[in-house]
């Protein structure tokens, strides 16, 4: 390792920080291309593959669900991470006792209005670890930070947290995603810097 | 549809996950606030245009800060890396890398990133959309497409800076307009213009995508947009209302 003998630190070591990461107080926005217009008018969430009950909400169905407030730190693998956001949304263990989930399923992929899709595995978003998050700080989601739905799933890093979420899908096997396949690693915990497929 | 590279696979032992020694052997100025800064590194591996390396300060307490930067350089300058450092005045990382003098040494790893990347294997027009620093991973492409393609595409490189002396690698990019017909550079200046100036003096519009892109022929082109997230949203937004495919648009946003 090399010491940077004149290197001084100006921001401070955070204990909430995983490795490499540094607090920013901002909201960077960060996607691989245009900003997709989904608008609540026609919009849907499906919830789909090893389930019993293949569901399909309508934005004013999805909000008639029990809506928690969560406050989380978030992290996002280009270094930045934000202490506390505060989100509102629906758990995933809400959506998968409604679906019915069967025992085969393994993996969950998320998919989103731009050709986008994450794989994590079903442990992850299980027991109020993940939710399909519809306000940020109590407002509405921004279009660019994902809305009117994003997955929020906090504990592994963001781009996991796939934004404009359209479709919830339920699988057997580990199915790499977007990210997955470019170079990024599989799972994604900000605690190991599981960055890069090499970390 | 990606070019994954051939010198980009994942083998078991992969030098890019290592944190490496890199030595700066050459620095100057890519613009008033961008350093270029070129660093020598004993295990060097080819990139792709628009990837990026991450860098890592160690202080002698144990203080590490990590960045990423995305490379400036073409993947051909072999066992060099070029990165464009803008002075941030309340930055933790670029003041160091700012006064980092031949010989001083960081670590560096990578190179990374899969989607942001454009090489001369891909077919069509190319249309390259900076803004401020987001110049640096363009500049490679465009380098890139200087020293391996012959194809004589159509290429546009739109940049927007507040002003001149914040266009990032002027003389060079003047010089190789002089050396590619096919290659249109355009300025537009936005905060403030010498008073000779004749090019644009306004941020990036509707009518201004509309000129420019008048001025590609020969299929859809590929669209890389890079810069702050305003400048990124309103770009990318307009080219889509405009009716570019969005998935022939790919960005890559600062902060």
């Amino acid at each position: 390792m090399i010491i940077n003998e004149d290197f001084e630190p100006t921001r401070g070591r955070d204990k909430r920080l995983p490795p490499g990461q540094y607090e920013t107080r901002d909201f960077p926005v960060l996607s691989l291309g245009p900003t997709p217009e989904v608008t609540t008018e026609g919009w849907k969430l499906e919830i789909t593959g090893l389930v019993q009950n293949q569901l399909s909400f309508s934005w004013e169905e999805f909000l008639k669900l029990p809506i928690e407030k969560v406050k989380k730190d978030i992290h996002c693998v280009t270094k930045w991470s934000k202490f506390d956001t505060e989100w509102e949304g629906v758990s995933l263990d809400e959506l998968m006792k409604r679906a019915g989930v069967g025992e085969s399923a393994t993996h969950v992929i998320a998919y989103s209005h731009d050709g986008y899709s994450t794989n994590l595995p079903i442990e992850d978003v299980r027991d109020g670890k993940a939710w399909v998050a519809v306000r940020y700080e109590g407002e509405d989601i921004s279009a660019e930070h994902g809305g009117p739905a994003r997955l929020l799933v906090p504990h592994l890093y963001f781009w996991k947290s796939a934004k404009w979420l359209k479709r919830i899908e339920f699988i057997d096997r580990d199915v790499p995603g977007f990210w997955e396949v470019r170079g990024y690693h599989n799972y994604g915990d900000p605690w190991q810097e599981q960055r890069y497929t090499f970390d | 549809m990606e070019t994954p590279g051939k010198n980009n696979a994942t083998p078991s032992t992969d030098l890019r996950r290592l944190w490496q020694a890199a030595t700066l052997v050459r620095f100057g100025f890519a613009a008033g606030n961008v350093k270029s800064l070129v660093f020598k590194v004993p295990e060097w591996v080819k990139h792709l245009p628009g990837q990026h390396y991450d860098i890592r300060l160690t202080s002698a307490t144990g203080y590490q800060a990590e960045r990423s930067y995305s490379a400036a350089s073409a993947p051909e300058s072999e066992g060099v890396i070029e990165l464009g450092v803008e002075f941030l005045e309340k930055g933790e990382v670029s003041p160091y890398l700012w006064n980092l003098k031949e010989g001083g040494k960081i670590e560096i790893r990578g190179p990374i990133g899969g989607h942001f990347i454009w090489t001369s294997e891909m077919p069509g027009p190319l249309v390259l959309i900076g803004g401020g620093s987001g110049m640096v991973p363009l500049m490679s492409m465009l380098r890139h497409y200087h020293l391996t393609d012959t194809s004589r595409r159509p290429i546009v490189f739109l940049i927007s800076a507040r002003s001149l002396d914040r266009v990032l690698y002027k003389e060079e990019l003047e010089e190789l307009m002089g050396k590619h017909p096919n290659l249109s550079v355009v300025i537009t200046l936005t905060d403030e213009a010498p008073s000779d100036w004749v090019g644009y003096k306004r941020r990036v519009d509707s009518e201004m995508l509309q000129e420019v892109l008048a001025k590609v022929s020969g299929g859809m082109p590929m669209t890389y947009i890079c810069g702050p997230t305003g400048f990124v949203e309103a770009v990318s937004r307009n080219l889509v209302a405009e009716g570019a495919a969005p998935h022939l648009i790919r960005t890559e946003r600062f902060g």
